[in-house]
């Protein structure tokens, strides 16, 4: 069945018309040309298709579209307007990541860490990246990072 | 990605819709809430509804307040938001401790403790804590409101009391009697985002009165009655507690799956058993033992 929902996507009020069936991960990539949010796992498990919905991380693949009528999401692609944010920078300058799948998702997830918790320790890192799985960094580049950003 | 089958959305904004319109497609309507289990089994075509009701729209469920007869926790309450809650940590620590062993932030954003009750899966975390603090689920209907204690809402794997066209609209926990000191135990593959293979939630009251219940070592979350009394008037020591364990066989059912084999369940409760009462004690005796929920 089709509806067109309203969103703010990345500050931008976006339109869109989707089957109700669609998941949000579906639309951000088939629709709205967004690409950052990975399709993992697809059952929630991964973190890959990991969003901040109103603020707040969720998996993209376990939320149809037509929940976020008239709500706000942001994407990776939403934090950088103004070149890549502290958090960012200290990723790309100890090159935390290695094949960068998990990326989009471990940044908004520290990204909402950092938001409520500007000086975590590294328990409350691990707690808050602990539902994006990484396969190539043994997670010690990426926890790093995250304090480094946390320090600066 | 997967598809799923067709379905109307629906968004009602008040108790009443929602209830008329689950009267209306009867079988057909399916409730969503955080939809962390309810979107997957849409998308796996486990559940084909013809009407999807999303709750989220209703903000009288969202309600996290005390009331007089304890904590009520609207249906739109979710795991990430108890863990936050001042009211919660300050009188119900063993609920916040449950609920931060629930997946990762991103499944406790959206996931509720009203949705994990009517999923009703045997390894609920939040089963034991609600169980030994004797919550009330509360129902409605277009025939009316009533109340279900949480002892009788599990009655089966992936089963619970909920009536069709009902909706919960919410869970009220009350106060324990008295001064308590509870822990959960749980036990995971991998610390963290993974199911239990086996969970214990104690509380510890005064007078030496315990409760103790169990989840993923039976069909349904449950409590321990046998142990309980078995514990009851009396000082936690060694021997007591070897007393209690050798109950643990008579009220637990196991099985063996992907997670845990039958033999490794049952004894390795018994050791959850043992260290959850110890912790629960020195809570309730106000010892600087550190809070959480304990990870073996
Ligand atoms: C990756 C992942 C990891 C997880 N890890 C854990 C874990 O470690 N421990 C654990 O205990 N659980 C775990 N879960 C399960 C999770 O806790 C539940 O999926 C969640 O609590 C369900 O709540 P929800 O709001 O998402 O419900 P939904 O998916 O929206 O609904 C679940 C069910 O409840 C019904 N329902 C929901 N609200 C109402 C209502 N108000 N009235 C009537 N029916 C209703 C729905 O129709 C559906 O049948 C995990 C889930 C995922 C996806």
């Amino acid at each position: 069945m089709k509806k067109t929902i309203t969103l703010t996507l990345n500050g931008d009020a976006r339109s869109v018309d989707v089957e109700t069936t669609e998941t949000l991960l579906a639309v951000l990539r088939n629709k709205l040309g967004v690409k950052s949010p990975k399709c993992g796992c697809d059952q929630g498990e991964c973190g890959a298709c990991t969003v901040l919905l109103n603020g707040k991380s969720v998996r993209s693949c376990l939320i149809f579209s037509v929940e976020v009528d008239g709500q706000e999401v942001v994407t990776l692609e939403g934090l950088s307007h103004n070149g890549p944010t502290p958090l960012q920078q200290a990723f790309i300058d100890r090159s935390a990541f290695q094949c960068g799948y998990c990326a989009p998702g471990v940044i908004l997830s520290a990204t909402e860490l950092l938001t409520v918790n500007p000086h975590p320790t590294q328990t409350e890192v691990q707690e808050a990246i602990a539902g994006n799985l990484c396969r190539c960094t043994g997670y010690e580049s990426l926890i790093e990072a995250i304090l480094a950003a946390s320090r600066e | 990605m997967a598809v799923a089958r067709e379905f109307e959305y629906f968004r009602p904004e008040t108790l009443e819709h929602s209830i008329s319109l689950l009267g209306e497609y009867g079988e057909n309507a399916r409730v969503l809430a955080g939809g962390t289990d309810m979107a997957l089994k849409i998308k796996q075509g486990v559940e084909t509804p013809k009407a999807v009701v999303d709750i989220k729209g209703i903000s009288e469920l969202e309600r996290l307040e005390s009331t007089d007869n304890g904590l009520h926790l609207g249906a739109l309450v979710t795991f990430s938001q108890v863990m936050a809650s001042g009211l919660v940590a300050a009188n119900f620590p063993l609920l916040r401790d449950a609920a931060a062993t629930v997946g990762s932030v991103g499944i406790r954003n959206r996931a509720t403790l009203v949705g994990s009750l009517c999923s009703a899966v045997p390894s609920l975390d939040i089963g034991p804590a609600l169980l030994v603090h004797e919550a009330v689920v509360l129902t409605r209907s277009a025939g009316g409101t009533r109340k279900t204690g949480i002892n009788k809402w599990f009655t089966g794997p992936k089963q619970c009391a909920l009536e069709p066209g009902e909706l919960v609209t919410g869970i009220v926990v009350p106060l324990p009697p008295g001064k308590a000191g509870g822990c959960y135990v749980k036990r995971g593959r991998y610390a963290g985002k993974d199911p239990a293979q086996a969970g214990v939630g104690i509380l510890a009251m005064e007078k030496n009165d315990y409760r103790v219940a169990f989840c993923a070592v039976g069909p349904v979350a449950k409590r321990a009655p046998s142990i309980e009394t078995c514990l009851h008037g009396q000082e936690l020591t060694d021997p007591l507690i070897k007393a209690a364990q050798a109950l643990v066989p008579q009220e637990i059912s196991p099985i063996t799956d992907i997670r845990a084999s039958k033999a490794y369940r049952t004894l390795i409760i018994k050791v959850m058993l043992e260290r959850g009462l110890k912790t629960a004690v020195s809570r309730l005796k106000g010892k600087p033992s550190a809070h959480g929920a304990i990870w073996i």
